[in-house]
């Protein structure tokens, strides 16, 4: 990893008697597409508010590109912020919105009109430069507090949840072209969501937070595909989680009786959970269909929802009851609710997460 | 047999009986402008064109411009020039002194908030004429500043009867009237845009002034109007502690009606008084609502 762009160590944030944060120690990369992830109040936007200096930790060091800035005013780093409600200021213009950071920074004219021109033009907004910001729509709006932030270019811009206010289309098309701009200009963005899917959509990394910890650090794939924690595991996707106990470093006890196999090199103390995403999970009608080596058991169905693409089934095993989400393909079988069959799964697609 | 319910115009009975309860709502107060408010402005407007006799009478009998001429007296002119700078500062000090206290109000958690609101409020409890005459217990050589200078040996200090003490009156009654709209203003006040210009670079003078202040204007504006209208026809204040000594557009007003014998000049200049504050107030919000 090349220097950190963003650097906290031990970072904790009391607001009297309320813990917000507990420690946390993350690095993010320069050029870095970083989310933090998690349900309100898990303190990801404290996290967000300490990187721009709206607050000031209670301990621990937040570097900027190697630089202690821990205490400094949010005018003293090189950090720029599109707020979760735009926090466009109502009496200026759009050009003169954009125009601020720059005339803040004692930029001469000539070169603000000419950033901000083309700060405009890569939000496609030229058009209505004059406009004040209640005369805009939402997602124009939007595209006003971004181009307010880029054209100062900024080391690392902090996006706190900047999609929430937009419908979903919007948000969708916002997506795209928030994850294309920040590649063209490669400046680290650090994005705050609760929308698990717009974390693993754009990111290269995201963090996990919960009750003011930073439970899991990985790529969209290792949170999805590999939760350590039954936090993770259940927050993002849809997931079952079957409680077992560890037998073996390569096998598990289910809670009905039964080993399988599951890799346990990294269980930590705890209880632990076996956890299989609908996705993962195959049924079939008897056990001769199952392919060699993958894992079986015997269940019931208790319910069918249909979903167009998919059926999802909800399936009643002896060691707890399963979420399947079968593809709706000409060819592949479907069951009625009380059918008794077979679910499988490929031992590798399991992970063994704790609590 | 029932009417079709697609009839049109079918929801204009419902729509005529909303509008009737709400003039009823407001029928009472209504009623009260009309009797206390309309109908003696109408008999001013009407006696600034009577003519007074010589023996002091006002009379109705033919229509005259006389008391709008009579305006024109240099002293009028003199009385309205030194009224209007006393309620320039006036405001001004409120300005300056409510500013701060407004924010620092509104800015802090919501019990103290409340707390300190009724500390703003509790003057109001008692008789404003009461108050002014503890003023001029304190302004005067027997109060605590005169007793002071006379201990050290000099001769009692006095505030009273000097403009400063007139000022100081004005000040103290009508602070209350600047900082609650301030504070309102204020408190509505988004805070993220405040944090978004630190975001931009802005210290924070600079986000004050090019944020909280634009964003506060509407309660400047509101708390000034209040302040300033007031005291530039106040007449109480100067009266007390004053010492009458330097005329001001209230007093002048009063004689008018009262030893001057002279209604109609006493009801013209009420009239251009609020003939000007009200054009005034229109150029601003004109100008107001185009500008920042």
């Amino acid at each position: 990893m090349t220097k950190a762009a963003v650097e906290l160590s031990g970072v904790t944030k009391h607001f009297g008697e309320v813990v917000a944060l507990k420690g946390i120690d993350l690095a993010i990369a320069d050029g870095e597409f970083f989310s933090l992830l998690g349900p309100s109040g898990c303190g990801k936007t404290t996290t967000l508010r300490l990187i721009a200096g709206f607050e000031f930790p209670t301990s621990g060091s937040i570097q900027i590109h190697g630089k202690e800035m821990a205490l400094e005013p949010p005018d003293a780093r090189p950090i720029n912020t599109v707020f979760q409600s735009y926090a466009l200021f109502p009496h200026m213009n759009v050009e003169r919105n954009v125009g601020f950071g720059l005339q803040m920074k004692k930029v001469n004219s000539n070169e603000i009109a000419t950033r901000v021109g083309r700060a405009l033009d890569m939000v496609q907004l030229s058009h209505r430069a004059n406009a004040k910001p209640d005369q805009l729509s939402g997602g124009m709006q939007q595209r006003v507090a971004l181009a307010r932030a880029l054209v100062n270019e900024p080391e690392v811009l902090l996006l706190d949840e900047p999609l929430g206010a937009l419908d979903l289309k919007l948000r969708q098309q916002m997506q795209i072209e928030l994850k294309e701009l920040q590649e063209r200009v490669g400046i680290t963005f650090i994005y705050v969501t609760h929308d698990q899917e717009e974390a693993l959509t754009m990111s290269d990394r995201i963090g996990v937070m919960d009750k003011g910890e930073l439970l899991q650090v990985g790529t969209p794939k290792e949170i999805y595909e590999s939760p350590t924690s039954r936090f993770v595991a259940d927050f993002i996707g849809d997931i079952s989680l079957l409680a077992v106990s560890v037998v073996s470093p390569t096998e598990v006890r289910l809670s009905g009786g039964g080993n399988v196999p599951a890799d346990t090199s990294n269980a930590g103390d705890g209880s632990h959970w076996l956890a299989l995403r609908p996705e993962s999970l195959h049924l079939v009608s008897a056990a001769a269909d199952v392919p060699d080596g993958m894992v079986r058991i015997p269940g019931k169905v208790r319910h069918r929802v249909y979903y167009g693409d998919s059926y999802f089934y909800d399936v009643e095993t002896t060691a707890g009851s399963l979420d399947v989400r079968q593809e709706n393909r000409p060819g592949l079988p479907t069951f009625d609710a009380g059918t008794e069959l077979m679910v499988w799964w490929n031992p590798a697609a399991g992970s063994l997460v704790t609590a | 047999m029932r009417k079709p319910a697609f009839e049109p115009g079918l929801e204009k009975a419902a729509e005529a009986a909303e509008r009737r309860r709400g003039f009823l709502l407001g029928l009472p107060a209504y009623v009260y402008l009309v009797v206390f408010f309309a109908v003696p402005f109408f008999i001013v407007f009407v006696t600034s064109f009577a003519r007074r006799s010589a023996t002091g009478a006002t009379k109705y009998d033919e229509f005259s411009t006389s008391a709008y001429v009579k305006l024109l007296d240099p002293l009028v002119g003199t009385i309205v020039w030194r009224s209007f700078w006393i309620a320039t500062i006036t405001t001004a000090v409120c300005l300056l002194f409510a500013y701060p206290f407004a924010y620092y109000i509104a800015t802090r958690r919501p019990a103290v908030r409340n707390a300190l609101l009724v500390l703003v409020m509790i003057p109001f409890w008692s008789n404003f004429l009461v108050r002014t005459y503890a003023w001029r217990f304190i302004l005067g050589s027997d109060g605590p500043l005169g007793t002071l200078t006379e201990a050290m040996g000099r001769e009692p200090f006095r505030l009273l009867f000097t403009p400063a003490a007139i000022l100081i009156g004005l000040v103290y009654g009508f602070l209350p009237f600047m900082v609650l709209p301030l504070y309102a203003a204020i408190e509505r006040l988004d805070w993220r845009l405040v944090e978004a210009a630190r975001d931009l670079y802005a210290d924070g003078w600079t986000a004050f002034r090019k944020v909280t202040l634009p964003l506060t204007r509407s309660g400047i504006i509101a708390g000034s109007l209040l302040v300033f209208v007031p005291s530039f026809g106040a007449y109480v204040t100067p009266a007390i502690l004053g010492g009458g000594k330097d005329l001001l557009l209230g007093s002048y007003i009063v004689t008018q009606f009262g030893q001057a014998r002279n209604r109609p000049l006493g009801s013209a200049l009420s009239i251009v008084i609020m003939a000007v504050m009200l054009v005034a107030l229109m150029i601003r919000n004109r100008s107001g609502a185009e500008e920042i």
